[in-house]
């Protein structure tokens, strides 16, 4: 082995190219809509600030923890499958995949609440956005959680290894989007006046 | 605990928990106007930026991509920062 200082590692994109571009798309997507609400809230901060009052402000600090950790479990699966801990791989993507259905139980129990109060997209423009915003991400939880179970499946199949993690990185980054994307979206609708 | 703080994700999370964690409390306390407003801003900052650093493990990867990611943290903060700016007037 050579004991000299090693070359400095050449810097690598994690996952396949496509995936950055989709992610980028869905980024701007959602730029698109947090700038949106944030300018519609400027024309009438009273009502914004009035009815962000009856949010669940524990509902989403604690759906913020569940993604954060759904997350932090998919990166030990990605380190997991670079020193091909193959046990480590499905075991770290699982809890993610559960941190995801925990964030999706909230939520369910969020809008319940919401809509057993008789609040619709057409209360008001900050129920609108509240409703569209969140249920938009929603989606995207969902979706994030299909990749997870696929990578579930092939990871116990022994498809990821330290010389081919391309496939799980890639959905990792996927899902690491989402909870980027939440960690915007808490703030600003829920707690930002 | 050193070791397991070695690795950055882990570092990363612990992080992402206290600002989440803080986050929370200045709801729970009415912080208001534009003090409140940048600390959310500056805590949604620093944990986007964990998020794509550690987790999405983009500190190592071209300074292009790293650059796209971080940018768009800072243009959807300065927008709603803008949008709040306007709303305070």
């Amino acid at each position: 082995m050579n004991t000299l200082a090693a070359p400095p590692l050449p810097r690598r994109l994690p996952g396949d190219l496509a995936i950055w571009f989709f992610i980028l798309a869905e980024m701007l997507a959602f730029a698109v809509f947090f700038a949106s609400y944030a300018f519609a809230r400027a024309h009438n901060p009273e009502m914004f600030n009035l009815y962000q009052q009856t949010l669940d402000r524990n509902a989403g600090a604690l759906n913020t923890v569940l993604l954060v950790t759904g997350s932090w479990f998919v990166v030990l699966a990605v380190q997991a499958a670079h020193r091909d801990d193959q046990p480590a791989i499905s075991r770290n993507i699982l809890l993610g995949f559960l941190c995801g259905g925990g964030f999706l139980t909230v939520k369910v129990f969020e809008y319940a609440a919401k809509f057993g109060a008789g609040i619709s997209m057409s209360t008001n423009t900050f129920y609108m956005f509240y409703i569209s915003l969140t249920f938009f991400h929603f989606m995207h939880v969902i979706l994030g959680m299909v990749i997870l179970a696929v990578l579930w499946f092939q990871a116990r199949q022994g498809a990821y290894t330290s010389q081919s993690a391309n496939g799980l990185e890639s959905g990792a980054a996927y899902w690491h989007m989402v909870d980027l994307l939440w960690i915007i979206l808490f703030p600003l609708v829920y707690v930002m006046r | 605990m050193m070791n397991a703080l070695s690795n950055p994700a882990h570092r990363a999370w612990l992080v992402l928990l206290i600002a989440t964690a803080i986050t929370w409390y200045l709801g729970e306390v009415g912080a208001a106007g534009t003090g409140a407003i940048i600390a959310m801003l500056l805590i949604a900052f620093v944990k986007g930026r964990l998020v794509i650093l550690d987790f999405m493990e983009l500190r190592e990867a071209p300074l292009m991509w790293r650059l796209l990611l971080e940018g768009w943290l800072i243009l959807v903060s300065s927008l709603i920062l803008l949008a709040y700016w306007i709303s305070l007037k």
